[in-house]
């Protein structure tokens, strides 16, 4: 399973499913991270700690425990 | 604008609107552009965290605007979030206020079909339609009003176009009956909302809400709506449809969960919209956010960046404000001497002289420093930098306990501790809430500056007191951290908080903006001078000058008459104040209290310095001027400074400042963190805590003062 947190910069993914639950998922999904949102990989922080991407026009930071949770597929 | 005055308020029409929408889409600045409030600005998202209403008239009609906290949801996830929510289900408001951000329509629209859902009037400001036209983006503003049902008009808070046209649809909406707003879903979910239409039709049930409306809250499992229905005898045979209906939405959507499903409803419903109604001219290249992301977020150099700034913001904080610092003195003096040749009487004249004058003129010595601090903060908040410094701070923060977006309401304790309390909502959970409330006061706030300025500037030469200023501020912020570890790993244990922000765009900062901001602040410092630090300064004044000694100055006039030199008649006199000053009440209450500071090297003036300043930081500035005023006021006009540096030893001063640092915040600032903690027993945590470590601190800086 691929992740947001495999992902290198510069990458442009697909979101296929979001594990988890509760209120992180409806944050996640306020933001516009949902399945099938087209995503790209702005920036990390040193180690992957933070994520920085960009979905819709949105830019969002994330924690890479979080980007962990978000399955992704390769742009076709 | 007009701003008529209405002559009979009874036949005045009140437009009441609830102002909702994401967070950082420029609401309070709407708000600001329409009625010439001044409400706080900023560019990150929880700048709002208190609904707040504004008043205003408008072509013959009332308005009040309650301005709601940002939110991306209607849900629960944040506290201000919570407020916007339960607001907008249970006041009494006649419409909604939508604004959205053109330049991410999009993500916007979701928030506007949610709302849509609620069965009320909802007029849609598209806000930085400017920046969006800059952007290349086009919306059919027209088009889209069609398409939601819903009156969209393009505005600019920021350049303050489209104002009148939107208040003219708000009043136009007012006065016609609500219409239905169009929304579709997908065709599952459309076939299911009309069987239970159609159901409750069959049925005769009524509600507030229209059946179309109650047949998205039964699918969506709102609360309310079926515990409203529940009660009704047609529920009994509505709970199969219900539950049939669910699973054929779940199939469709292969997922079992309903807030997810509408979700994703609520999204394909405003994809569909914005690829009706936008049009981008322009082809997406790089966009300037991103180009200066690369730089300043950059893992490398990022963290080295964002030292350097404030380095250099505390650099200039030294060494600009004490350019007029020179100026303001030499007024204050002039000031003095000439009110004071007007006041023949002579205790009333030191009260005014000795005690407010030299009080206040001590705090406001300090404008200078404090507006260069105020206008650093203001840059940080409105050009989106803040953000960004959470995002490479969090992997830090994270290690000691902390959420990065603690780093919001910290670095608003730079400026002042109370909005830092109230911006600590922002924190979702409540043990990341009460960590970071218990660390803000370690962030030394601005009325804290005047304090180091002053020790610094007595202490070390002009070149190297910057960075001495710098190093405090970095100091007590580290300390904070490891105050968070330890309360992290003893007191607030628990799993870990998502991190999970919104970066905004950058934006250039407007002069307006930051002066505006600037001003307010500079001008609540100054007031606060001229009432608070005035009265207090009165009270110190009162409490070093009686009992008066007329025994002492009898003694002492003997001894002046029989004196042979002028040198030796200056001695006496100072030691005459000087001992009368001992023996007034603040010399009684500082002797009762100087064992207590003994071992940290502090003499009872400073003891009594430090116990004023729970009052107020400021008043430890202008309560030491009064102290030391005392006998050295002839020689020496300038002043504190030099009378700091002749009266106490280096190993004292860091002992005072490391408590200064450290111990509890002001009462305005406690009274907050009380509320904001939410009990009484936080405050008396937070006073035990500071206290001790201010304690234990001081000892230590103290003891290795001295070695040096």
């Amino acid at each position: 399973m691929k992740t947001l947190i495999d992902c290198d910069r510069g990458d442009i993914v697909t979101i296929k499913r979001l594990h988890t639950a509760g209120e992180l998922k409806q944050r996640l999904i306020s933001f516009g991270l949902m399945r099938g949102a087209k995503v790209k990989v702005l920036e990390f922080a040193p180690a992957k700690k933070t994520i920085e991407i960009k979905v819709n026009s949105t830019r969002v930071a994330l924690r890479g425990d979080e980007a962990a949770l978000i399955e992704v597929i390769d742009e076709s | 604008m007009s701003h008529k005055v209405l002559e009979c308020p009874l036949t005045t029409k009140h437009i009441k609107i609830a102002l909702v929408g994401q967070p950082n889409v420029g609401k309070s600045m709407l708000i600001n552009s329409i009625s010439d409030a001044r409400l706080h600005v900023g560019n990150f998202s929880g700048v709002t965290v208190e609904k707040c209403e504004v008043f205003f008239d408008y072509s013959g009609y009332n308005f009040s605007i309650t301005d709601l906290p940002g939110t991306y949801a209607l849900n629960n996830y944040t506290i201000e979030e919570g407020v916007t929510s339960s607001f907008l289900h249970s006041a009494e408001y006649d419409l909604i206020l939508n604004v959205t951000d053109s330049t991410s329509l999009e993500k916007n629209l979701t928030l506007t079909s949610e709302i849509m859902g609620l069965g009320k009037k909802v007029v849609v400001a598209l806000n930085m339609s400017d920046e969006a036209e800059k952007e290349g983006i086009e919306i059919d503003e027209k088009y889209l009003s069609k398409l939601l049902g819903v009156k969209c008009v393009k505005v600019s808070a920021a350049k303050k176009t489209g104002i009148e046209e939107l208040l003219e649809s708000i009043i136009e909406s007012f006065e016609h009956a609500h219409a239905k707003p169009k929304m579709i879903f997908s065709e599952a979910v459309e076939e299911e909302l009309h069987t239970i239409k159609s159901y409750l039709d069959a049925h005769n049930y009524s509600s507030m809400l229209p059946n179309s409306a109650v047949a998205i809250n039964l699918l969506q499992e709102d609360l309310c709506s079926i515990e409203a229905i529940s009660t009704e005898s047609l529920y009994v045979d509505l709970q199969p449809i219900l539950a049939e209906a669910k699973r054929h939405i779940q199939t469709h959507h292969d997922s079992d969960d309903l807030k997810e499903i509408w979700a994703e409803e609520y999204a394909a419903f405003a994809r569909g919209v914005v690829a009706e109604t936008l049009k981008l001219t322009k082809t997406e290249k790089l966009s300037f956010t991103e180009r200066l992301d690369t730089i300043l977020i950059h893992p490398l150099l990022g963290i080295p960046i964002f030292l350097f700034f404030m380095w250099a913001l505390f650099q200039l904080t030294f060494e600009i404000g004490s350019i007029p610092m020179g100026y303001i003195d030499a007024l204050f003096g002039l000031i003095g001497e000439a009110v004071g040749g007007l006041i023949a009487h002579d205790e009333l004249r030191s009260l005014i002289v000795d005690g407010v004058i030299a009080g206040v003129g001590a705090v406001v010595l300090f404008i200078p420093n404090i507006i260069i601090l105020f206008i650093g903060i203001a840059l940080l908040e409105s050009t989106g930098y803040m953000s960004r410094v959470a995002f490479l701070l969090d992997g830090i923060f994270h290690k000691f306990g902390l959420h990065g977006q603690s780093f919001i309401p910290l670095v608003t304790g730079f400026g002042c501790s109370i909005p830092a309390y109230m911006s600590a909502r922002i924190l979702k959970n409540d043990r990341d809430r009460l960590l970071t409330l218990f660390i803000i006061g370690f962030m030394s706030c601005g009325a804290r500056l005047p304090v180091y300025v002053l020790f610094t500037g007595a202490f070390f030469s002009q070149n190297v007191a910057g960075n001495v200023l710098f190093a405090i501020y970095i100091v007590g912020a580290i300390l904070g951290l490891i105050a968070a570890k330890i309360l992290k790993m003893t007191a607030f244990k628990g799993v870990d908080e998502p991190f999970v922000m919104e970066m905004p765009k950058y934006r250039l900062p407007s002069l307006k903006l930051i002066s505006h901001t600037v001003i307010n602040k500079t001008w609540m410092y100054l007031k606060k001078a001229g009432t608070f630090i005035a009265l207090a300064s009165m009270l110190v004044w009162f409490l070093s000058n009686y009992p008066q000694q007329p025994v002492l100055q009898q003694e002492y006039s003997i001894k002046i008459e029989q004196a042979s030199s002028q040198e030796s008649i200056v001695e006496l006199k100072n030691l005459l104040a000087k001992e009368s000053l001992e023996r007034s009440y603040l010399g009684e209450i500082g002797k009762f209290i100087e064992p207590i500071f003994e071992p940290l090297g502090l003499d009872w003036r400073l003891a009594v310095a430090l116990q004023t300043g729970l009052a107020a930081k400021e008043v430890v500035v202008s309560t030491l001027g009064v102290l030391y005023a005392v006998g050295d006021s002839s020689q020496s006009q300038n002043s504190l400074t030099d009378a700091i540096r002749e009266n106490v030893p280096f190993a004292s001063a860091v002992s005072f400042i490391v408590i200064i640092m450290i111990y509890l915040p002001c009462l305005a600032a406690s009274i907050v963190f009380t509320r904001e903690a939410g009990g009484i027993k936080y405050f008396f945590y937070l006073l035990l805590f500071t206290s001790l470590t201010a304690y234990f601190l001081a000892f230590i800086a103290h003891r290795v003062a001295l070695l040096l």
